[in-house]
Formats: structure tokens, sequence, C-alpha cells
């Protein structure tokens, strides 16, 4: 019916059997995700019922997500006052699928969807972070919006106003070098098709190098998306999908598989080598100005972010453990460890992993993102340098515009804190 | 007519326009205070009340682009400023159509601060060099919200209809 997946899934949620790019939908929501900016949300859907008459009470509270991540523990007085008002908004509208800063549930949004199972193949999630992108990885069809929009999801159970959107095609073939990773393939791509290459698209996934990746792998790529302006970052689901959802968020319900057609009509194709494809790096203060790490060693930083909802998973840690064991973090910089759940925090203390860097001299912090958005846990100094494995460099990122942020994978960051200077992890520190 | 008072860069991201350490802040009412705050000159101006209403502020390529965070688009419409910029990033596109902060995609612009722009449906007129360019109009569905006074009222329509 030569429909992409995002038509596919999009027809399905819209009572269709066929949609075509342009078209305007209104999907049914199957999950809505929201963190610290629920308080917005709260006030946009209290607004939306005042005056109405109507009890203000949430479509479907099976389908709300609230996770906390954002500032946590929380770093003023007004977050802390925001973080209660939600608290007693989800108690009143019994929403469930809450995450509350606790060392036996809390994570960041994008690592605890997955993890806890909430994300199906095929499924369409909003979430009122940009980042939502991330659950591509699983095959569903994720965007950010904003909190008003989200208030009139939590009002409508559907989003008003989508336009099916066009889909470039990635091909990504071959196999990644040593310490060539998913992050330096999605921070070429966005070099190769720029910030804005993707705006009102959807980029999906295929190739040899998706099909051999793991979740954790494909969460990276799908994350970025948003970063090339994509709506949306999809990899079609697979038997790797099957596997993460049933051995790691322990589903047990059938899960269906939905694929693009064999026909699907694409904007465009993207094709990608692999097998040659160096580490890379994005320069301030935009995402797209990437260069290959070896146009760029010899840079001091003065601070490593290993972390966010980018690359704060197991395999990512172990990345930097295997790379920085036995050795020292350089004098005059500092490493800032963030695993991106309690669920990978226990995981990477019971593998050694968090032991390794702690002794190397590394930070490490609780699971939330951190520094970055610059908000707290690890501001930059004037003129000083961060080398992060999170996913913006925009000017005053990390809470100083008189700073730089460059972004890389953790095989890069962990070589890098060895030395105290951008190193290519393939040369050894 | 309206003048422009400030002409930024491609690429100006919601942590520009509503730096990250405020997002705990998050009542419109109370955002505009924020706007542009590491873009010194730019946020003085706004803040001293001097700026007519329907000022414009010029951008390049892919404004808003970065962050969902309502705010950036919030705290502009609060200085009631009027963005003409080459084109917009997704999410924030919508937020300005959903919170009524009036938005105009212009691939084409030319002009330069302390121009008088006419702006309508179809056209930007830049009035100080004579020159006119195209207008990306927004696609109908955004047009309804902006319409209805934005997706509160839109959304509470669609609700009372239900």
């Amino acid at each position: 019916m030569k429909q992409t997946l995002v038509q596919k899934i999009l027809a399905r949620a819209s009572g269709k059997q066929f949609v075509s790019v342009g078209e305007i939908v209104e999907p049914k929501v199957d999950l809505a995700m929201s963190h610290e900016n629920a308080a917005l949300v709260m006030n946009q859907f209290q607004e939306i019922y005042s005056g109405t008459g109507l009890e203000p009470n949430v479509w479907d509270a099976k389908r709300i997500a609230i996770i906390f991540d954002h500032r946590v523990p929380a770093e003023s007085k007004k977050t802390a006052t925001n973080q209660k008002k939600i608290r007693n908004f989800v108690q009143a509208q019994g929403i469930e699928k809450f995450h509350d800063i606790r060392g036996d549930e809390m994570g960041i949004c994008h690592q605890i969807l997955p993890e806890y199972g909430y994300v199906r193949p095929g499924y369409v999630v909003v979430g009122t972070d940009s980042h939502t992108t991330s659950h591509g990885a699983l095959g569903a069809f994720a965007f950010g919006i904003g909190a008003t929009e989200m208030a009139a999801v939590w009002t409508l159970g559907s989003v008003l106003n989508v336009p099916v959107p066009a889909t470039i095609k990635v091909i990504a073939n071959g196999k990644f070098s040593p310490f060539v990773q998913p992050k330096d393939l999605i921070l070429y791509l966005i070099g190769k098709i720029s910030a804005e290459g993707a705006n009102f698209k959807v980029l999906e996934y295929h190739g040899s190098a998706f099909k051999s990746m793991n979740t954790s792998g494909r969460l990276t790529v799908s994350n970025m998306s948003v970063e090339a302006g994509a709506t949306s970052g999809i990899v079609p689901a697979d038997e790797e999908t099957l596997r993460y959802l049933r051995e790691v968020a322990g589903v047990k319900e059938n899960i269906e598989i939905v694929t693009p057609d064999e026909d699907a009509e694409y904007d465009s194709i993207v094709v990608i080598d692999v097998n040659t494809l160096e580490p890379q790096i994005a320069c301030p203060h935009t995402v797209d100005n990437v260069k290959p790490v070896t146009a760029l060693e010899g840079l001091e930083v003065q601070q490593i972010v290993i972390g966010s909802c980018t690359n704060g998973r197991l395999d990512d840690l172990e990345t930097a453990a295997n790379i920085i064991k036995g050795k020292k973090v350089a004098k005059n910089t500092r490493m800032l460890i963030f695993p991106a759940s309690t669920r990978i925090y226990q995981e990477a203390m019971d593998k050694g992993y968090l032991s390794t860097l702690l002794k190397a001299g590394a930070v490490i912090m609780n699971p939330g993102c951190g520094p970055c958005l610059g908000v707290h846990q690890g501001a930059l100094g004037d003129g000083e340098v961060a080398l992060s494995t999170t996913n913006r460099n925009f000017k005053g990122r990390m809470g100083n515009p008189n700073s730089d942020v460059y972004l890389c994978s953790p095989a890069v960051a962990a070589a890098s804190a060895i030395t105290g200077k951008i190193t290519d992890p393939r040369k050894g520190a | 007519m309206a003048k422009v008072i400030y002409k930024l860069e491609d690429d100006i991201s919601t942590d520009i326009i509503y730096p990250g350490r405020y997002m705990a802040t998050v009542l419109p009412t109370e955002t505009p205070q924020y706007c542009f705050d590491d873009i010194t000159d730019l946020n003085k101006m706004l803040n001293s009340k001097q700026v007519p209403d329907g000022s414009i502020i010029l951008a390049g390529k892919n404004f808003g682009c970065g962050s969902s965070r309502e705010q950036a688009a919030s705290t502009l419409k609060g200085h009631n400023l009027i963005i003409v910029a080459r084109n917009f990033a997704r999410i924030f596109l919508q937020n300005s159509v959903n919170l009524g902060l009036q938005t105009v995609s212009c691939p084409e612009i030319d002009a330069k601060v302390g121009d008088e722009l006419e702006i309508s449906d179809k056209k930007v007129v830049n009035k100080t060099t004579g020159k006119a360019f195209d207008v990306i109009p927004l696609q109908k569905a955004q047009q309804e919200i902006v319409e209805a006074g934005g997706l509160i009222a839109y959304t509470r329509k669609r609700l009372m209809e239900k």
C-alpha cells in the first residue's frame, strides 16, 4: 500500500487504511509523557476547563507518564514547589506511570519509558520534551510537543493538527570500527544533512548497521534525530526490539510489529558507509558543526560529561570504564558521570564500572538530566570547555554563554578524560 | 507597519530565547522578564517597556530550534513581538500558533534594523527599501487554531462539542 512506517502508524491511530503525506490527521495517543514541565501542562489543562462547568479530569490516566528528571533533586524552591504540585495532581488523577525522586524508580524520562515497557512498536507517543524522538528506537512514532498541546491531549486523548510527515530513508550499511559508536553515526548524519535537514520530516533508519545495533544504540540515534530537525527518528521494530522488550523491559503481553511497506515512497534517501566512519565531534554552537575527532585532537577540556538520555546507558558506562580502567582523570579536568536510570546505576555498580570510574577520579552523580540543560550539577566557568556525550551544544546550554560545549561519543569522552584534551580513542590514551 | 528592532542570525535556539536556568518559571505572565537573557542589550531593551507592541525581531533560518519548552513562545508573546524569520523549527512554530505569537516565515527576507515592514498574509514589503518578499502561509489547520484565539480556546470548543 506504499506507506512508510509513520504513515502506517498514523493511519492506524486515525482509524484509516491509508494516509497521504501532508494530510491532516488527529491520531489517538497511546502514551503521553511529561517531566517537571507537567507544572505548565497542569496550568494549561485547568485553563481549558475553566468556565466549562466540567470537572478537569484527564482522558485516560493509564496513558499518561510523568517522570521527574530535569532538576532532581530540586535545585530551587520554585522547582520543589512545582514538583510538589505535580505529585498532588498525579495522586488526584490516579496516574500510575509516575517516577518520583527515589533510588528504586527514578531516571531520565527517555530511559524510563523503554526500560519499563511503556512504549511499544506502532505506538503514537507524545512528550513535552523534544528528545521524545528517542522512542522511535522501538518502532513507535514519537515526537515532542509543547505544554499547551499536551494539555489538549490530556483533555481529548488525541493530537490535533498533525500533518502526516514526509519520510527520509537513511540506509547505514557496514560495521562499526573499534571505538566508533552509534553516537558517531548520528553526529555524522546531522553534519551531513544539517540542523534543519529533516525539519517537519521523519528519519526512518535501515541498513545492516541498524540491524546489528542494540536498542541502546538505536535510542542514541533516535534521540538525536531531532537535532536534524526531525519530527521523529524511527527504527522499524525487529527481533532486537522484541528481545529488548521481553528481556530488559519484562513485557509479557503480545507485541505487534509494524513495518514500512516494501514499496513505500520516500522524500529522499541518504546512504552512509559505516565501515569508514570515524569518531565525530559536534563543535560549538550548533549540533551540525561536525568534524572528525582527528581535526580537534589536543584541544584542552575542563569538564567531561558522560550521561544523559543520549548516552547514559549501561554499555556507555562500560565503554568508559574499559577505557579508563587503571588510569586517572587528568589534573584540572572534571569528569561527571550520570547514569540514565537507577537501574543502570545499580547494574553499573554490580559490574564494577562505577568503582573503576570513581577510582580514576570521576564523580558519580544521581540519575537525571544533570548539566545538559544548564540548570544545576556542573555549570561551566567563563571560558571553560566541556566535552560531553549529551545532545546539545547551543550557546549557553551548560549554564554559561561564555563557555563552549563539544559533543562526542562515550569512547571519545573517556579517552579525553585521561589526557584532559580531545583525544582519538583509537590511538589509546 | 512595524519596525525591525533587532536582527539575529541562523539557528537561534530555545536556549538563547529562554535559557534553561529559568525553566522552573512556567507561567506566561512571568516568563517575559527572561526573554533573550544572554543577549544582554536585547533583554534590556525589551524589559525597558520602550518597545512598541508589534515590533519585529528578524532572524535567519531554523529559528526556535531545540527544546520543546513553551516558555520560548510565551516569553516573546509577552512582549507582543512579531518574529519574521527565513523559517522556523517545527515545535517552536506549533507552540507559537498555540499561544498566539505571530510568526512570519519569509525565506528571502532582506531587511536591517530600523527598516519598516508591512506584513500581509502573502507578502512582507520592506517599506524602507521598497522590496517585497513572499510569505509561506500557515497550514489551514494551524490557521483554525489562530482564528479560534489559540489552542486553549480551540480545545475548549472541541471539548464542549464532545
